[in-house]
């Protein structure tokens, strides 16, 4: 078994135009960095892409974003990117605002292996409309269904070559969920370390979801809202 | 009339001792900085956190460890990580015992809009339709009128939806305020402010008697 590939490059290397892709982090928070520079770097078109949020201007999936890669973009949250907004109200983005927990929920159930969950998110609202409901108990439920992609690439902090991932504090958030859920998983870490290294109780996502892994270097890990107490 | 800082300070009369807390951007972070001495609030950062503490001190920031508005935070003793699907789990669970967040426009029957103002403004819904549809508690933060002086309580809302019939409370910089069948409920004034000029920046249908007292602190 070798899961182990030098670069982003090399990992992402059968990557094609088209593809839907899942990429983890909040914000800036936990982005596959290495991965975004590699697609720019392909050039690969037409790109569907899962993301909780769009990055900013000049970083994160904003990089997409500047040189048209992305046709379609399913998110919850697209703020702080102003050629975001601008591609989507002038119509050159197709984009689907989705609830955040929806977002997650959605992963989950493909790395879950269900095909559906249902949420009482947006229930009431256009992010309902065409949509089947139910009523449980006293609530109407919208049924959502499992996403499909074809890649999920995540940021773990510590990963070994079995594909173990073990994420660090907020930096966690959708990582482990679209690991779980993408058909090819590809996972870039900060330090790759031998099996046994990583202790079983305290892994966060098991290596059988974990088709591909790299170690990046030199991560920016950019701060959007840099918020301090002064000591004077 | 209230500050901004008021209006944090009202809305934390509604912490009790052990309440889990989710916290919005603008107004409703500040609520953190009035829960009362001795409390014990553990507040949920929906980014995956647990116990989220104040700002880190100048130099110690962790590009790791954000809240839910991207600000670099710290931890507590007793705090925990974990990923988005869980943290929305333990809040479409209704574990979360009060939510503040806030508006572009509330109705008189408690729908709340706070996501999108079609053709201008496109930010999406973050976590707030998942929020306002399972959250014990809601209380809305919010300025009682828009930029162009035009009321936000209404009696219809008229930008999209973030949630059906959710809010139980709304703070202003004029009053709180509750609902009832008809409509909203003057509750307390701010302090110095007449029922008449609520009445006068309300759209929605307003029960107000006069009687009712100004807001105090504890």
């Amino acid at each position: 078994m070798n899961k182990v590939f030098t670069d982003a490059l090399s990992a992402l290397h059968d990557l094609q135009d088209g593809t839907t892709l899942m990429l983890g982090g909040f914000g800036l928070c936990g982005i596959p960095e290495h991965c975004i520079s590699a697609l720019v770097q392909k050039g690969v078109r037409n790109l569907t892409c899962i993301s909780n949020n769009a990055g900013v201007d000049d970083f994160g999936l904003g990089l997409l974003l500047q040189n048209h890669q992305i046709r379609k973009m399913i998110a919850s949250y697209v703020g702080e990117n102003a050629e975001f907004e601008r591609q989507l109200l002038s119509g050159e983005l197709e984009v689907e605002l989705i609830p955040q927990g929806t977002l997650a929920t959605r992963c989950l159930a493909a790395g879950y292996g269900m095909p559906a969950i249902y949420t009482p998110a947006g229930y009431g609202t256009e992010v309902a409309e065409g949509k089947e409901t139910r009523v449980f108990g006293d609530k109407t439920y919208l049924l959502e269904t499992a996403f499909e992609a074809d890649y999920a690439l995540v940021k773990a902090w510590k990963g070994d070559r079995l594909g173990n991932l073990v994420f660090r504090a907020t930096s966690r958030n959708f990582n482990p969920l679209m690991a779980m859920a993408g058909k090819i998983t590809i996972a870039e870490v900060e330090e790759l370390v031998e099996p046994g290294a990583l202790d079983p109780d305290h892994i966060h996502v098991p290596g059988i979801y974990v088709h591909r892994i790299f170690v990046g270097t030199n991560y920016e890990k950019r701060i959007e809202q840099r918020t301090v107490r002064s000591r004077a | 009339m209230l500050d901004k800082n008021g209006i944090a300070r009202t809305i934390a009369r509604e912490l009790r001792d052990g309440y889990y807390v989710n916290l919005g951007i603008g107004i409703p972070t500040l609520v953190a900085n009035f829960i009362p001495e001795g409390m014990e609030v553990q507040l949920q950062s929906e980014n995956g956190l647990l116990g989220m503490g104040p700002f880190p001190w100048e130099g110690e920031e962790d590009p790791d460890l954000i809240n839910a508005g991207k600000q670099t935070i710290t931890t507590l003793p007793g705090s925990v990580f974990f990923d988005s699907a869980m943290s929305f789990g333990m809040i479409r669970a209704g574990k979360v015992d009060l939510t503040v967040l806030g508006a572009m426009e509330v109705s008189q029957n408690g729908d709340i809009a706070n996501w999108k103002i079609p053709g201008k403004m496109v930010k999406g819904m973050g976590g707030a339709m998942d929020l306002v549809a399972s959250a014990r508690h809601i209380v809305v933060a919010m300025q009682h009128v828009n930029k162009a002086g035009e009321s936000k309580l209404l009696p219809a809302c008229t930008l999209p939806l973030t949630g059906l019939a959710c809010v139980q409370k709304v703070v202003t910089e004029l009053g709180v305020f509750g609902f009832d069948p008809q409509g909203f409920v003057l509750l307390e004034r701010a302090p110095g402010v007449g029922v008449e000029h609520i009445k006068a920046h309300t759209l929605g249908f307003l029960t107000a008697h006069g009687s009712e007292p100004e807001i105090t602190w504890p």
